[in-house]
């Protein structure tokens, strides 16, 4: 039981702060925003402190970083308030590649992420399908055999569908694309992740910015043709791999989350002790005070769970992995919500402009719980395990004997 | 990172589990495991057990009967005590009175006391808390005037746990009313056998007898049973608060109540169904293991801090008010989980879980448990303490 980090983890996190501190400032951040949406010089610099390898496994050039490796650098990123495509591309992309890519995809793709010369976008949400997965529209159809939809193994496919909120997709060199091959829309099987170039013929894109700063794109796909090379993973079994990518997300996006709050609660007590009314600083008021100790404790609660998700993350024992991930999407959720709102409050109408960072913050936390699954989402998940509990359940009726 | 305990500590555990089976009466455990009431013998039994397997004071320095274990090995200690329903040894001597003696007492105090605070001989309780002395503790009255080699100790303490048991109690007292209000508290220690004390107990709202009032008029205390220096006594008691706080978030008692809760409601039928499938009951039961996950990862991590040489700190207070949320829910979806079945209050039948049914006691000890967020500094308190020492307020 330890819950230190190693030397290395501890020489990352401050390499990446003091970059992120020195070098991606809030007024930097703002510019990238109204400018080109992402910096390519940030994007640089990120690589060159050997970000994007952090999750790519060595022999492809990366550094085989554990989850625990992903949680100091997403933390960070949450507390610089970063809007480079990472979790896009190092976090999401990186991990379909790793979980579902064949020999010849890891081989042609992860180095170029590791070296931060390609971005990718994952297709995954669609108009209907708010947090569900696998409720997927967007057809792939066996070329030249539509109506079998099992194509013989020669065969590609088409793809024909909209994507939504496809985060950094106008930034991606390659998309990854959930698509039903086989059944209805909300079936589990059926369902087969490719890989696409975001230049090929059929590929439109419509590119916005987020409310938290980033940018997306609504994607059209019309009659795109790829080969069964694109292919992650198996033909109507994709869904496995889009849940075994989702924890990776929702850690990292747990981690970004303590980073962010952390950062919030930090500029909250600085404003209770600067602002003044009624001829002291705010921070005297005890109703300011408790609330104040709440946000600090929503954040340890959510960094234990951060903690055990990260570590989790790379167990094989599906079980223990899927439980950590739910409760630590579930209390992270809770403490946006509680700590976000709190902070703008405490702040009085400083706190609803755009010009404090407080706000940015608070824009960027509350779309981590609106990614990958919310509260709601994961709480039902977590209900739904029914994992046994550690001690021996209590018989009542051995009690009444 | 690694979250995974150590094959020793795993050994470990296997030892304690092992030791606790063999030797844990089975009423002791029911009455436990079914919120029943424990008797003075039942605690007695249990502390006279662990004193025996030297395992009574995990806390104290091995020269004084202490085991020596790791922060690791005590966390894991409470949380198999707590897993097979073992009662706690009681703190007040153990880790309250023993620690302040340790460090500010002399050696004639350390020799007598701690060899009967250990085996039990003297059963203590805590003199702190009075009727106008509660948050404001520093504000308390009770009077202890030196006359030749006596103090005359005149006042009144409340919520004095099983004081109807003790046979010596420690007091906050007040030796010198004109200074500042912490710097004229002395840290006394009372045969609770003298002439002049008066235990009265209060029934609390599910008549139990847990907390009483201790009277004192014109009580005679030697002043060899003073500890440390007159008008020092607040600077002990401060240290006291902070020692030995880990298991203040009780999560082993937690996570096997967490079960029990599963089980009643499981047992429960809503909409011809178990209530424990129904979305709305499950999510707020899912919500609460998962606010305990999350406790349960940060007393590690605090244990974990401890194991590396720091010492408890402020997370105290986190460790707490948490710990004490995560209880209070318990209790509150466990009385919701039987519905009208809580009305029937059978108390004559609560000292013994032969009688009755496993949900008797659920009612009677979801309102009990409403003394959590109120005793040891209420949870209030904790957050003023948060706020001064954490966040700088």
């Amino acid at each position: 039981m330890d819950f230190s980090f190693t030397e290395e983890q501890t020489q990352l996190r401050d390499a990446v702060r003091r970059y992120l501190s020195q070098e991606y400032r809030f007024d930097a951040r703002k510019k990238i925003i109204h400018g080109a949406g992402t910096s390519d010089t940030a994007w640089a610099g990120l690589a060159e402190l050997g970000l994007m390898g952090v999750p790519v496994p060595e022999p492809y050039g990366g550094f085989s970083g554990t989850g625990v490796d992903l949680l100091v650098v997403m933390e960070e990123l949450g507390r610089g308030l970063v809007i480079e495509p990472y979790f896009a591309t190092a976090v999401m992309g990186a991990a379909f590649i790793k979980h579902g890519g064949s020999d010849a995809h890891k081989t042609a793709l992860l180095p170029q992420v590791a070296d931060g010369s390609l971005k990718l976008a994952c297709a995954l949400t669609e108009k209907q399908s708010r947090h569900e997965l696998h409720n997927i529209a967007l057809a792939g159809s066996a070329q030249g055999n539509d109506a079998r939809r099992t194509a013989a193994p020669d065969n590609g496919f088409s793809l024909n569908g909209s994507k939504t909120v496809v985060l950094h997709g106008s930034e991606a060199g390659q998309l990854i694309v959930s698509a039903r091959t086989a059944g209805q829309v909300r079936d589990k099987t059926g369902i087969t992740v490719f890989i696409v170039d975001k230049n090929a013929a059929g590929v439109s894109l419509r590119d916005y910015r987020t409310i938290d700063g980033m940018r997306a794109a609504d994607i059209t796909f019309t009659n795109v043709a790829v080969g069964r090379d694109a292919v992650l993973g198996k033909v109507g079994e994709g869904y496995a791999l889009i849940e075994r990518v989702a924890q990776v997300g929702i850690a990292a996006l747990c981690a970004e989350a303590v980073g962010c709050m952390e950062a919030i609660n930090a500029q909250t007590i600085e404003y209770l002790k600067t602002r003044k009314q009624f001829g002291v600083p705010i921070g005297k008021f005890q109703v300011l005070q408790h609330r104040a100790a709440e946000m600090f404790m929503e954040v340890e609660q959510t960094r234990s769970l951060a903690y055990l998700a990260a570590v989790k993350v790379d167990s094989a024992d599906a079980a223990e992995r899927a439980r950590a991930i739910h409760a630590a999407k579930v209390r992270a959720g809770r403490a946006i919500k509680f700590v976000g709102q709190a902070a703008i409050q405490m702040h009085g109408g400083m706190g609803m402009t755009d010009e404090l960072p407080v706000s940015h913050y608070f824009k960027r936390a509350t779309m981590i719980d609106a990614t990958l699954g919310d509260v709601d989402h994961h709480l039902a998940a977590f209900a739904a395990l029914d994992a046994p509990a550690e001690s021996a359940p209590v018989k009542a009726a051995a009690l009444a004997a | 990172m690694e979250l995974n305990y150590t094959a020793a500590d795993e050994a470990f555990r296997a030892e304690v589990r092992a030791w606790i089976d063999a030797n844990l009466p089975a009423g002791i455990k029911a009455k436990m495991l079914g919120h029943r009431r424990l008797t003075k013998a039942d605690f007695q039994f249990w502390h006279n057990k662990l004193y025996s397997k030297g395992w009574v004071a995990p806390s104290w320095p091995v020269e004084w009967g202490g085991t020596g274990w790791t922060p690791t090995q005590k966390h894991i200690f409470d949380e198999e005590s707590a897993r097979a329903g073992a009662p706690q040894v009681l703190p007040f001597g153990i880790t309250m009175v023993a620690p302040v003696m340790m460090r500010f007492g002399n050696e004639g105090q350390k020799r007598h006391y701690l060899p009967r605070i250990l085996d039990g001989t003297d059963w203590w309780c805590q003199g702190y808390s009075e009727p106008g002395s509660g948050s404001d503790l520093a504000s308390l009255k009770t009077r202890a005037e030196r006359k030749g080699d006596n103090y005359i100790v005149n006042g009144q303490k409340t919520w004095t746990t099983l004081a109807q048991h003790a046979d010596m109690i420690f007091c906050l007292v007040r030796t010198d009313p004109e200074v500042k209000k912490q710097e004229g508290i002395s840290f006394l220690l009372i045969d609770m056998h003298s002439p002049g004390i008066t235990v009265r107990p209060i029934i609390t709202m599910d008549e139990d007898t847990e907390v009483n009032e201790v009277f004192f008029d014109n009580v005679e205390v030697p002043v060899e049973n003073l500890i440390g220096e007159e008008n020092k006594g607040w600077t002990y008691a401060k240290y006291l608060l902070g020692h030995e706080r880990t298991n203040i978030a009780r999560v082993g008692n937690s996570k096997r109540e967490l079960a029990f809760l599963k089980n009643i409601a499981s047992e429960q039928q809503v909409d011809g169904k178990s209530l424990m499938q129904d979305l709305r009951f499950a999510s707020k039961v899912a919500d609460l293991e998962i606010e305990l996950m999350a406790l349960e990862m940060t007393v590690l991590r605090v244990v974990s801090a401890e194991a590396s040489g720091k010492g408890p700190g402020p997370e105290a207070s986190l460790l707490k008010v948490k710990g004490t949320e995560v209880q209070q829910c318990l209790t509150e979806l466990m009385l919701e989980a039987i519905g009208p079945r809580a009305l029937p209050f059978h108390v004559e039948q609560f000292d013994d879980a032969a009688k009755g049914e496993a949900i008797d006691p659920v009612a009677a000890y979801y309102f009990n448990f409403r003394k959590t967020s109120i005793y040891g500094g209420s949870n209030e308190i904790q957050k003023n303490i948060m706020t001064q020492m954490i966040l700088g307020l």
